[in-house]
């Protein structure tokens, strides 16, 4: 009996170790074809590590594309459309949680069945509306559809529920303002919330090429995916050193984010699994 | 006289408050899945200056066109390798990962770290180091398959084989995200149950997974086919990095369909119709999660 549980649990960890390679490989290979001088990518020879290492993919990635301007959109878009959507859902949620007015169920409802809508639902009526406004090719195409998160609404909402109502009572006596109670006393007793908000709204437009194919064509506005497809469709296939390099970048902010702060970030993204 | 104004000023600080937000979602989510169902019964193109109702048209279209109904059954094939796959490697990993946490915890963290990278990892720069592994030539797995006396294949460019790749992809990329929501469903589970069935006679480790494991994961898995089934819908990225849907639209999908023909050729009617099945669909998950959960799901 003993001797058949080691015997199964060896085998589950060599399956455990085979599929962890398994998962590693792509990982691998991007870095292994990143250092790798030309010639030895495009020999048939399967070489893990390159003979000697060729950081000049790096310096290439970032001179023949704007991979610096990519990263920076990168930034600034996540940054916008992160910073709108707490603006726009933490006073909502407070509200939802901790006020009694009239028509409170039914913006709560609309907020559950906002859950079930996928971006791409939404896609070509809000691309006709941003045409109409001239406004395809611009930062405001990239951040304002994403503004109205009900996702976003919904987690801070679940959170702030669970805070105490004498507290916001107690704030209220003292003078604070509405305002002042969301943003001072709610926001900051929310920030588990806040912080699996951001990992999965960060993860998911930064990692996001749907809406920027659609409604970027500028180079100069990519966002860090769609600047990899720039890259990807201007090379013809001989520049495989430098694209690699440039993939690399483009995923190591993220994964150096989920290794240095994993129980934050595995929060956040599977909280994530509750968006439709 | 003073009540009402109070009421007034607390009328108005709700407003501000709340108004944004739903302002916002009612602009951005709800009229435009009005317009989308609306466009779905015109010839609208993007530009145009008229358009006509043509009432069911571009659903008939859909379904009697080759292309239309290959985009339909690619997306539904695709879920259908993925689902299953995905859910039970993640399971399996997860039952691993649970039970060597208690022999070597550093090693369970190591690797559920490792199983849990390709979602953190941005899809499209992974798809492209997938291409550079599958490479006809050049790739590792070609290379491999013919040092084992096998016939090298054509993975992202064989139309058989082009849409399970793709699939392939897919199920590394989830494995990890539901290999968590497992882990987390297990430690929910209390110890108390599997001694309460050790002395019902279930010694054997499966006989212990039947009674107890699977039963008590019931509602996560639930939650995990629901999840893996509305990303398997949704898919995008691979096919647009990868394959733009061809060879000869083999692995043409919804999802991909929809920006084709909306964005690369601006048939917005068209493109709509396509939006409102890849909806329904959707929404009959979603749906069919409910009628699951109200009837067989009851540990919790």
């Amino acid at each position: 009996m003993k001797r058949s549980v080691t015997g199964t649990d060896t085998l589950a960890l060599v399956g455990l170790l085979l599929g962890a390679a398994v998962v590693l490989l792509p990982f691998v290979w991007m870095v292994s074809l990143s250092l790798k001088p030309a010639d030895e990518i495009f020999t048939r020879g399967v070489d893990l590590l390159p003979s000697r290492l060729e950081w000049q993919n790096y310096v290439d990635a970032f001179t023949q594309v704007d991979l610096a301007r990519y990263l920076m959109n990168g930034v600034i878009v996540c940054g916008g459309i992160l910073v709108f959507q707490t603006l726009f859902a933490v006073p909502c949620a407070f509200a939802l949680a901790h006020r009694r007015f009239v028509g409170r169920q039914v913006i709560f409802g609309l907020v559950l069945a906002g859950l079930l809508v996928p971006f791409h639902v939404t896609a070509i009526p809000i691309f006709l509306g941003l045409a109409e406004l001239r406004l395809i090719n611009t930062y405001t195409a990239l951040i304002a559809p994403f503004v109205a998160s009900v996702f976003g609404i919904f987690l801070f909402r679940q959170f702030m529920a669970r805070l105490p109502a004498d507290l916001f009572d107690a704030a209220r006596v003292d003078g604070l303002s509405e305002t002042a109670i969301v943003w001072r006393i709610a926001f900051p007793l929310a920030m588990p919330a806040a912080t699996a908000f951001a990992v999965f709204s960060v993860t998911a437009h930064w990692n996001d090429l749907f809406w920027p194919l659609i409604v970027v064509t500028d180079p100069d506005l990519a966002t860090p995916p769609r600047g990899i497809v720039f890259f990807r469709d201007a090379e013809a296939g001989d520049n495989v050193g430098p694209l690699m390099a440039a993939a690399v970048i483009v995923t190591a902010p993220l994964i150096a984010g989920f290794l240095l702060a994993q129980r934050t970030f595995t929060r956040g993204i599977a909280a994530g699994g509750l968006r439709g | 006289m003073m009540g009402g104004a109070r009421a007034w000023r607390e009328g108005l600080t709700t407003l501000w408050l709340v108004g944004p937000a739903t302002l916002a979602m009612t602009v951005l989510i709800f009229v435009p899945v009005a317009l989308v169902a609306m466009l779905s019964f015109t010839d609208y193109q993007f530009g145009a200056r008229t358009f006509n109702w043509i009432g069911l048209q571009n659903f008939a279209d859909m379904v009697s066109s080759p292309l239309g109904r290959r985009a339909i059954v690619n997306t539904l094939i695709y879920a259908a390798v993925v689902i299953p796959f995905s859910i039970i490697l993640a399971l399996l990993v997860a039952l691993g990962l649970h039970r060597l946490a208690r022999r070597a915890g550093w090693l369970s963290n190591t690797l559920r770290a490792v199983y849990f990278l390709p979602v953190a990892a941005t899809l499209v720069a992974m798809a492209i180091a997938w291409q550079m592994l599958l490479h006809p030539t050049i790739g590792p797995v070609n290379t491999a398959l013919v040092a084992l006396g096998l016939p090298r294949q054509d993975w992202l460019s064989d139309r058989g084989l082009v849409l399970y790749t793709l699939a392939a992809i897919g199920i590394w990329q989830s494995v990890g995200y539901n290999m968590v929501l497992f882990l987390a469903g297990l430690s929910a589970i209390p110890a108390s149950l599997y001694e309460a069935a050790t002395v019902d006679g279930a010694e054997r480790p499966w006989e212990r997974f039947w009674t107890v494991t699977w039963p008590m994961l019931g509602p996560t898995t639930l939650f995990v086919t629901v999840i893996t089934a509305t990303t398997a819908f949704r898919v995008f990225e691979t096919v647009a990095t990868l394959t733009k849907g061809g060879p000869a639209f083999a692995s043409d999908t919804l999802v991909y369909a929809l920006y084709r023909e909306g964005f690369v050729y601006f048939k917005a009617g068209y493109a709509s119709a396509i939006t409102v099945v890849f909806f329904i669909f959707v929404l009959l998950f979603t749906a069919l999660k409910f009628r699951v959960l109200e009837s067989r799901v009851h540990y919790r």
